[in-house]
């Protein structure tokens, strides 16, 4: 393609995504984005003004050279590009897919402020998955040894960035899973239609052969302290993510019937009871049944899909404010709802109702209005006197957040944490209070994004490259 | 991947395991369990650990095989290997110098309240062991509890051997006895607990119990082993799972315990269709070896 115009570029309309139609994915478990083509990742690269100061990259957590990596599609290098990410992002497969774009790198793009910016997220998969898929994961140059050990608790998203940049750096890294799996959230939590399990598995193998080792069925806490793995790593970093999941406190959440989303979802990813029998992990029958998901963010999104992939006749999204208030992505909101997902906005769970076997019949509900802004900035939602109603539903999931993980803080009792357990670190270091432990992610911010995870990660990788030049510092 | 070092039934159903975990190991305290997979198809199931050897590096699981996961682990031999096992979990047991303390195990739960009963021994209490079974060769461990208690009374159903009737009969006529009772472990199925709790309330003896609830991951990710203590809901595989039985909520728990009981019934049958057909096959192939050789 000649070169363009910033003219000719700005006129060039956002390519959309190739999606499964969403009457047939509403029943599969399969991905719902199919990826750009070649053509269309060409097309959409080309929509980049190339802006000499980009904005884009302070918006990435991760500060990936987004104008680099995109001009290099847009010319036809995809396996450049793909390098080009990866200087940034060890895991540009799985960001491409479930980092909220439009609120970081996006929603800084220029073109954005006439017309739709361009399209990131969408690109930064497509170079991932070219290079997978044509050429296998490349592993880039490794420096050479440091002969420093390094252990990384939790395989989830902190955990694998921190290990991508520190493995690079010529360390000997260690990451430690408490499930038999590595990925963390990303393969017990966010389902297979939004980010496929063998994208994680060839992202995590890609850092295997950088020289990464991964020690699953390994709670560290339990199966080894943080004091004890000092005595032979020559620094840890704690990114073991969120913990015990919130219930409402209302009456009736003993009930048969009621999941956490955090047991509902790793039933069905982790543990693929979908396929049940063929897998010995078992879950309620929700064929022909009720579903209701409590909450409005993107774990809810996950699992009121998941609930009619599983066969509901109903999945209903159960939130106390308005739709503008949910922190879900507006795509999965949007996906949702074109898959036939319900939402009863404005009402909050009062309790829920059993039969004589204890399994769950129905939910009574209060009904909302908007009030005042609250401390959050959001309308404030005030229950409308008198106005209560009761919805017969089989299960229900309880999608409202978690609490912190009590393991790691019990079993190293200097290490200090926040009066909701959260590992308390210098922001710009990611340095706890212990000397040579780091911590990032969301045992530190607490429940949050995937990136966000990961762009602590590295800041964490950093430090820790830095105090190993120099220990005596802290 | 664990391998199993030694395997051996105790009972009907009931059979020993000891496993490789050098890590488990190392760290394990009395009344803290594992989780472990069968295979890669295989469900995450809490198994408390009966024993363990540090030196070794192998700890010791007693497996009543109830559901298809349970069985399926009841099949394998020393040689074979579990695909994953995660441990120590769960809160060690609280012990200290009661006085005079029971351990009572119902059925496999005497492997149990082993590890327990041994630690409290160590402490310096005078301990005493109700074991019960349904009939006699049920009542397991019963040589290693004599080896460190000052009393042992077998219990069956059936009055096949020891005490005839429940657990719950012997320490009723312990207590009537004017035996001071300051504490009793009680580890069994969820009925037994129960009606050993009712037993002890009313003479204020400290009692507990170690809940078995269903669980995925054991590390308070999930949530799905709540129970309801003192009226608030509690995860056992963090905050357990010993709790005072006078305080637990038992029919929720066992109300919660049957969230399954469909999937486990059509899991265990075809389980057994898939054993039948796997003996069948072996059948055919032997015969067709024969042929084979008669040919030959």
């Amino acid at each position: 393609m000649p070169e363009l115009t910033n003219k000719e570029r700005m006129a060039i309309p956002r390519q959309p995504m190739p999606e499964q139609d969403p009457e047939a994915r509403s029943r599969n478990f399969e991905e719902v984005n199919l990826g750009l083509t070649e053509e269309l990742a060409r097309m959409e690269a080309e929509r980049c003004i190339r802006c000499p100061k980009p904005l884009c990259i302070a918006g990435c957590p991760v500060e990936v050279k987004i104008p680099e990596f995109i001009e290099l599609i847009a010319v036809g290098d995809f396996a450049g590009a793909a390098a080009k990410l990866k200087e940034d992002n060890s895991l540009p497969a799985i960001c491409g897919r479930v980092c909220p774009q439009e609120e970081q790198c996006e929603i800084k793009c220029v073109v954005g402020k006439k017309n739709e910016p361009v399209a990131i997220g969408r690109l930064e998969r497509f170079a991932a998955d070219w290079e997978r898929v044509n050429l296998g994961i490349q592993a880039p140059k490794v420096a050479e040894s440091t002969g420093k050990k390094i252990a990384i608790v939790g395989g989830g998203p902190a955990g694998l960035s921190c290990a991508g940049d520190l493995v690079q750096w010529g360390y000997d890294v260690t990451v430690f899973e408490a499930l038999h799996e590595i990925g963390g959230v990303l393969v017990y939590g966010i389902p297979e239609f939004r980010l496929p399990k063998s994208i994680v598995k060839a992202e995590v193998e890609g850092l295997e052969k950088l020289g990464v080792k991964f020690q699953t069925n390994y709670v560290v806490g339990m199966t080894e302290t943080v004091d004890e793995m000092l005595e032979h790593f020559d620094a840890v970093f704690l990114g073991v993510g969120a913990g015990l999941p919130y219930f409402m406190n209302i009456p009736g959440e003993h009930l048969i019937g009621v999941y956490s989303a955090n047991e509902f979802l790793t039933r069905v990813n982790l543990m693929k009871a979908y396929d049940f029998p063929n897998y010995d992990t078992p879950m309620i029958d929700v064929h022909g049944k009720n579903v209701a998901v409590i909450g409005g963010g993107n774990t809810a999104m996950d699992a009121v899909r998941t609930a009619l992939r599983l066969g509901a006749s109903r999945a209903v999204i159960v939130y106390r404010r308005s739709e503008a208030e949910m922190p879900a992505r507006i795509e999965e909101i949007h996906h949702a709802k074109e898959e036939g997902v319900e939402f009863m906005l404005l009402h909050s769970p009062l309790e829920l109702k059993g039969d004589e076997n204890g399994w769950l019949t129905s939910m009574v509900l209060q009904k909302m209005e908007l009030g005042e802004p609250d401390d959050s900035g959001r309308r404030r939602p005030v229950p409308i006197e008198g106005a209560v109603e009761e919805m017969p539903v089989s299960v229900v999931v309880v999608a409202i957040g978690n609490g912190s993980n009590p393991i790691i803080h019990r079993t190293t009792p200097d290490l200090a944490v926040n009066k909701w357990g959260n590992i308390v670190v210098d922001g710009d270091t990611m340095k706890t209070n212990k000397k040579g432990v780091f911590a990032g992610g969301d045992i530190v911010t607490g429940g949050a994004t995937v990136i966000l995870a990961m762009g602590a990660g590295r800041t964490a990788a950093k430090a820790i490259h830095e105090y190993l030049q120099n220990p005596e510092t802290w | 991947m664990n391998k199993i070092i030694e395997a051996n039934f105790q009972a009907p159903d009931v059979k020993f395991f000891r496993i490789e975990a050098p890590h488990v190991a190392r760290k394990r305290k009395a009344g803290q369990f594992i989780i472990l997979r069968v295979d890669e198809f295989g469900e995450r199931i809490p198994l408390t650990i009966a024993d363990s050897d540090a030196e070794n590096g192998t700890i010791s699981i007693i497996v009543q095989g109830i559901g298809k996961t349970t069985k399926k682990l009841n099949t394998l031999e020393a040689g074979d290997y579990v695909r994953d096992l995660v441990g120590p979990l769960g809160t060690p047991s609280h012990v200290e110098n009661f006085g005079t303390a029971v351990s009572i195990g119902g059925g496999v739960g005497t492997a149990i309240a082993y590890p327990t009963a041994v630690a409290l021994k160590e402490a310096g209490n005078r301990v005493i062991s109700i074991i019960g079974g349904r009939s006699k060769e049920y009542v397991i461990l019963e040589n290693e509890m004599k080896q460190i208690c000052d009393e042992v009374y077998p219990t069956t159903d059936d009055g096949s051997y020891g005490y005839h009737g429940f657990v719950t009969g012997k320490l009723q006529e312990l207590i009537d006895e004017g035996k001071k009772i300051d504490f009793v472990l009680a580890i069994g199925p969820i009925p037994m607990m129960k009606a050993v709790a009712e037993v002890t309330r009313p003479y204020g003896i400290k009692t507990v119990v170690s809940l078995n609830p269903i669980m995925v991951d054991g590390t308070g990710m999930c949530g799905g082993c709540r129970a309801i203590v003192d009226g608030e809901p509690v995860f056992v595989c963090v905050e357990g799972p010993e709790f005072d039985a006078h305080k637990v909520d038992f029919d929720v728990l066992t109300s919660r315990n049957r969230t399954y009981i469909l999937q486990e019934k059509k899991a265990l049958e075809s389980f057994h269709e898939c054993k039948l057909e796997k003996k069948i096959d072996e059948a055919v192939v032997e015969q067709k070896s024969a042929e084979e050789v008669t040919h030959a």
